[in-house]
């Protein structure tokens, strides 16, 4: 079932996490895919290196989610190279935990600054070159919705702000036949969000399938909002969190 | 990637619509059908028919869902079909009535709640036991449980109360395994949208959305066959709106 034949992504943040799984699961489904990373030269590398031993195709480029002239030469390294885009995977994101009255203007900055204005930054430039049936994938969080745990008071604000971004450019851009959709995820086992950490107790108890999800759960959301029997779905936000926010 | 080879599944209301496209979604799958219907034998014998030309396996079983001991008799036959094990519920036969708030029966809006409300409820109580770890169940809400959309105040609400009980039997079901996830259509293309083959309603319908199409069935079973499978094991609790951008 290569339901991504011909088809051209570029996910944000593909290097590790959640990222590297959507880049291999998009790949696996036919897709050419470009990631960015902004450290992990040798862990994108490596994406790259297993996609392209399955069969695939692949880049990794290097660009901060915050330096604006660094992911929209992205955008057009990704074109150059594979000749248009299909799929723009806003995966790339950070959270800083903490209680929000210890939260400096440095953090709040950082969140924001990856997790909201790296989101427009990265869609302006992608959005030169979507055509009809392009896909807008923003990774958004169960917490942009619902509160389960202290401590993520500006992460959640930010994953709101990528939640209403989402159903506002729907309206703007669907005439173009471009989809725009918002994949909230709850706990995933991560070098982030370790299933094995402190903060994973809770986050287990928060849940009604009672353990972390994998990043291959997430992809494979990803992979079908990105595929042709998802058309229909714009402006929506789907929450794939075992339950957390039931 | 999303293979449903094995698995049994019971579809409410496949006789046409959404439903019947769903059977058949299910269907070229892999999954063993279901094929439920209230009154139309010919048609849900039509969709049988269709999924063993594919060389898939498919039976129909009617009952009326608006009587109250309906998705008891209708489980026992499930029950006695599939044996042990029923990997996918897709809950999905529904009524529709719009009317003025002044013009609404209590008849109507009864008939409405047994159908879309208490069928669903009992359906899922009575099928319990043959429910179990991997299992997804999927129910039917709508874009109008959401936003206010037409003269269907009763009909909506029943849609809301879907919601609800999606949030709460895949918080009770979930440490059992089983997952309880919605679809919520907007305005598709179906005998149950009159409305959407008017110039009016196409008009209303585009208006409120943000891609320029009216659904059609196949646009909804699509997103069914993913919750219903296990590339969806860690979607529980949601409900999944697939209506164009509607209303946003």
């Amino acid at each position: 079932m290569a339901n991504l034949t011909n088809k051209i992504a570029l996910v944000t943040g593909g290097s590790r996490g959640i990222g590297a799984g959507i880049a291999k699961r998009l790949a696996a489904d036919g897709a050419s895919v470009a990631i960015t990373y902004t450290r992990g030269a040798d862990a994108a590398a490596q994406v790259v290196k297993e996609i392209e031993q399955a069969g695939g195709k692949a880049i990794a480029i290097q660009a901060d989610a915050v330096d604006a002239k660094a992911v929209t030469a992205a955008v057009e390294k990704t074109v150059a190279t594979f000749g248009k885009l299909d799929v723009l995977v806003n995966n790339a994101g950070t959270a800083i935990p903490k209680l929000f009255e210890e939260t400096t203007p440095d953090d709040i900055d950082t969140m924001i600054g990856i997790n909201v204005r790296g989101v427009f930054i990265a869609t302006q430039a992608a959005l030169k070159h979507l055509q009809d049936g392009g896909r807008i994938i923003n990774i958004g969080s169960c917490v942009g919705e619902r509160m389960m745990t202290p401590g993520l008071v500006v992460y959640a604000a930010t994953k709101g702000a990528v939640k209403m971004f989402t159903q506002g450019l729907a309206r703007e851009v669907g005439p173009r036949g471009i989809t725009v959709n918002n994949i909230q995820p709850g706990p995933i086992d991560t070098d982030l969000n370790p299933a094995a950490g402190d903060w994973a107790t809770p986050q287990i108890a928060a849940t009604a399938l009672g353990r972390y999800g994998h990043v291959d759960d997430i992809a494979a959301m990803v992979a079908f909002v990105a595929g042709p029997e998802a058309s229909y779905i714009t402006g929506a936000n789907l929450t794939v969190d075992g339950g957390t926010n039931a | 990637m999303s293979s449903l080879a094995g698995k049994t599944a019971l579809v409410t209301g496949a006789s046409r619509g959404i439903g019947r496209a769903t059977a058949l979604a299910l269907a070229q799958k892999g999954a063993q059908v279901l094929v439920h219907y209230s009154s139309a034998a010919a048609e849900a014998e039509a969709v049988v028919n269709e999924i063993r030309a594919l060389g898939g396996r498919a039976q129909a079983i009617s009952a009326d869902l608006s009587a109250a001991d309906a998705p008891h008799k209708l489980a026992a036959r499930v029950v006695e079909i599939v044996g042990g094990r029923l990997d996918i519920l897709v809950a999905n036969a529904g009524i529709s009535k719009a009317a003025p708030i002044e013009e609404t029966s209590v008849e109507d809006f009864d008939r409405l709640f047994a159908v879309n409300v208490r069928a669903p409820f009992f359906l899922v109580q009575q099928l319990l036991p043959i429910l179990g770890e991997g299992s997804s169940v999927v129910l039917l809400s709508s874009l109008a449980a959401h936003a206010a959309v037409g003269t269907l105040y009763a009909y909506a609400m029943t849609k809301g109360a879907i919601d609800t009980m999606v949030k709460h039997f895949a918080a009770a079901l979930g440490p059992r395994g089983i997952r309880v996830n919605a679809v919520a259509p907007g305005v598709v293309e179906t005998d149950m949208s009159n409305f959407a083959k008017t110039d009016a309603g196409r008009d209303f319908a585009l208006g409120i959305q943000a891609l320029k199409r009216i659904a059609q069935p196949d646009d909804i079973a699509g997103t069914i066959a993913f919750l219903a499978s296990d590339e969806a094991r860690w979607v529980t609790g949601d409900t999944i709106h697939v209506d164009g951008g509607s209303k946003l």
